[in-house]
């Protein structure tokens, strides 16, 4: 609890030194790795908690911006309508594609919920009304009681739906519902051997992080100012899955240290450019996935909890 | 109690069971033994509602469960263990205990509300824990346990959901003389409170606990009787028992 006050004090300080440093950038760069980790959160949920390996997470994102977007784009401009449509749409897609792809197992699973990312993927690609593949940019940001269009005010509501949505997950892991969520995870068929309707409590995780990731997709739109198909693409899906890899499978802070991960390393390597590599490779700041693969094969290979579970096994052992 | 009227299962060519009729009444320890291969698995299965009959009825409790899903007979009160012991490994005895309590006690749609205020279920599962003898290992990862005491906890998860009739699969399976011993004692304490179907080999569990016995060979009951019946029937004797009959 101490620690989490911490944090918080120095994600709530952060603006205001950029500010001070006239760096606000990086407030709006912070705030787009705020809004991966929620993303990269409500897949964990799935991913991490339930153990349901989906492919097709961006659907989700992707269902949520583009509903923010196209409201906004009609001239519904309030977040306080644009956000809960966001969610409850993403929460309609998650149920019906749920529905569906949950009555398959293992590779099946992986496979169908791809399918369904790509589907709506070209779907969104062909709606020309709103830009079809060129996608829909935003004359502004929607409005909220407070001003949106400022990048520090923006930051921190973002920062506080992160802050909500761990939360959230750790009541949720705590509760009658989460504890039947781990047990599907580790023994399926003795969950409903033991009187549990497994599949229900699949579909409801499922909703739960589809909703979520609406949320940041409409966040994402809203930050941005823009949206694409491309926030569909099965890429987006699997560096989502990457991001919760690299954060840790199943912990808590998992989704959010793997966004800051993910992010942060790209920005390094195109940023900053290192003298004697690029002289070597003049190029190779454009490939940064690269540097990123490297690193994901180091963590794959000497953290398989990720980081989160690197910092958790260093805390038992100074325990 | 339970009844099962000619159910039949087939795996592509072959007959798992074969218009297999059961009849278990209320209060008996009912035993089901036969070959391997004989099929009893299958039909724990089929009275569980892991698979699904393609032709028969299954009755419990005066009403007809053949299509009701698995965790809907385990909410009318009819729970299975396994042969293959089937545990939470990475959660505590504890946890699996209660989990198998909560499974019975209310919905767990429920989002916001810490598990562990609940009390109750884990006093629920406590009195389960003294049942199977494992009050001392309640703190440990169920992957931890030896392989008798996961047999215990195995039986421990079917009878925390409260049933009233319990299949147990082969539970002295892999079993030393002294963990068949404890299970056997324990099958003895439950036997009072619950009704039980009980699949095993070893025949000296099978003849102290049973008070009837069931004959399956080749997907089919042969013979459905009395222990001393079963042990003199010439049907019996050809097909299975052998020589294995304690005199």
């Amino acid at each position: 609890m101490k620690k989490s006050i911490f944090l918080l004090a120095i994600f709530g300080l952060f603006p205001l030194a950029m500010q001070w440093a006239d760096q606000l950038f990086y407030v709006s760069f912070a705030t787009r790795v705020m809004i991966y980790a929620i993303a990269a959160t409500s897949l964990n949920l799935v991913l991490g908690y339930g153990g349901m390996i989906s492919f097709g997470h961006a659907a989700f994102v992707g269902t949520g911006a583009y509903v923010g977007s196209i409201l906004v784009a009609e001239g519904v401009t309030s977040a306080l309508i644009g956000w809960p449509a966001a969610i409850a749409v993403s929460a309609l897609a998650a149920g019906i594609i749920g529905a569906i792809s949950l009555r398959t197992r293992g590779v099946y699973f992986i496979m169908i919920t791809l399918a369904f990312a790509q589907m709506m993927f070209y779907l969104v690609n062909s709606m020309k009304a709103y830009g079809g593949d060129e996608g829909l940019t935003l004359r502004q940001r929607p409005s909220l009681i407070v001003d949106l269009g400022d990048e520090v005010t923006f930051y921190y509501v973002v920062l506080s739906i992160l802050a909500l949505t761990i939360f959230l997950l750790y009541r949720l892991m705590k509760s009658r519902f989460g504890r039947v969520v781990i047990a599907i995870r580790e023994n399926e068929a003795r969950a409903e051997a033991i009187g549990f309707p497994v599949f229900r409590y699949k579909l409801a995780c499922f909703v739960i992080a589809g909703a979520a990731a609406g949320l940041a997709g409409a966040l994402l739109a809203s930050h941005g100012k823009y949206v694409n198909p491309n926030v569909l693409h099965w890429v987006q899906s699997g560096t989502l899955m990457i991001m919760v890899i690299l954060g840790g499978v199943g912990h808590l802070w998992g989704g959010a240290l793997g966004a800051a991960m993910l992010l942060g390393l790209e920005h390094l390597i195109s940023d900053y450019p290192i003298g004697w590599l690029a002289q070597l490779a003049p190029n190779y700041q454009q490939h940064a996935n690269l540097g990123v693969g490297l690193v994901m094969l180091a963590l794959v290979l000497f953290a398989p909890q990720g980081i989160a579970g690197l910092l958790e096994r260093r805390k038992h052992a100074a325990a | 109690m339970l009844r099962l009227e000619s159910v039949s299962k087939r795996f592509g060519g072959v007959a798992a069971t074969d218009r297999v009729s059961l009849e278990v009444a209320a209060g008996e320890v009912h035993a089901l033994i036969g070959p391997n291969g004989a099929g009893k698995t299958t039909l724990v299965g089929l009275i569980s509602g892991a698979l699904r009959a393609d032709s028969g009825n299954v009755r419990f409790m005066d009403s007809d469960i053949s299509s009701l899903p698995q965790h809907d007979r385990v909410r009318s009160g009819l729970a299975r263990s396994y042969q293959i012991t089937s545990i939470f490994r990475k959660l505590s005895v504890l946890d699996n205990l209660a989990l198998a309590v909560q499974a019975r006690s209310g919905s767990s749609f429920s989002f916001w509300r810490p598990l562990e205020k609940e009390t109750g279920l884990f006093e629920a599962a406590s009195s389960i824990l003294g049942e199977i003898g494992l009050q001392e290992k309640k703190n440990h990862l169920a992957a931890t346990l030896a392989h008798g005491e996961q047999r215990a906890l195995e039986v421990g998860l079917a009878l925390a959901t409260q049933p009233k009739l319990v299949l147990l699969d082969e539970p002295m399976a892999g079993m030393g003389p002294e963990e068949s011993r404890h299970m056997i004692e324990l099958i003895e304490r439950i036997r009072a409170g619950v009704t039980v179907l009980l699949v095993e080999h070893d025949m000296d569990a099978v003849f102290r606990l049973a008070d009837r016995i069931s004959v399956m060979v080749d997907g089919r009951v042969i013979a459905t009787d009395s222990p001393e019946k079963i042990r003199l029937n010439p049907e019996v004797r050809r097909a299975y028992l052998g020589d294995e009959v304690p005199a």
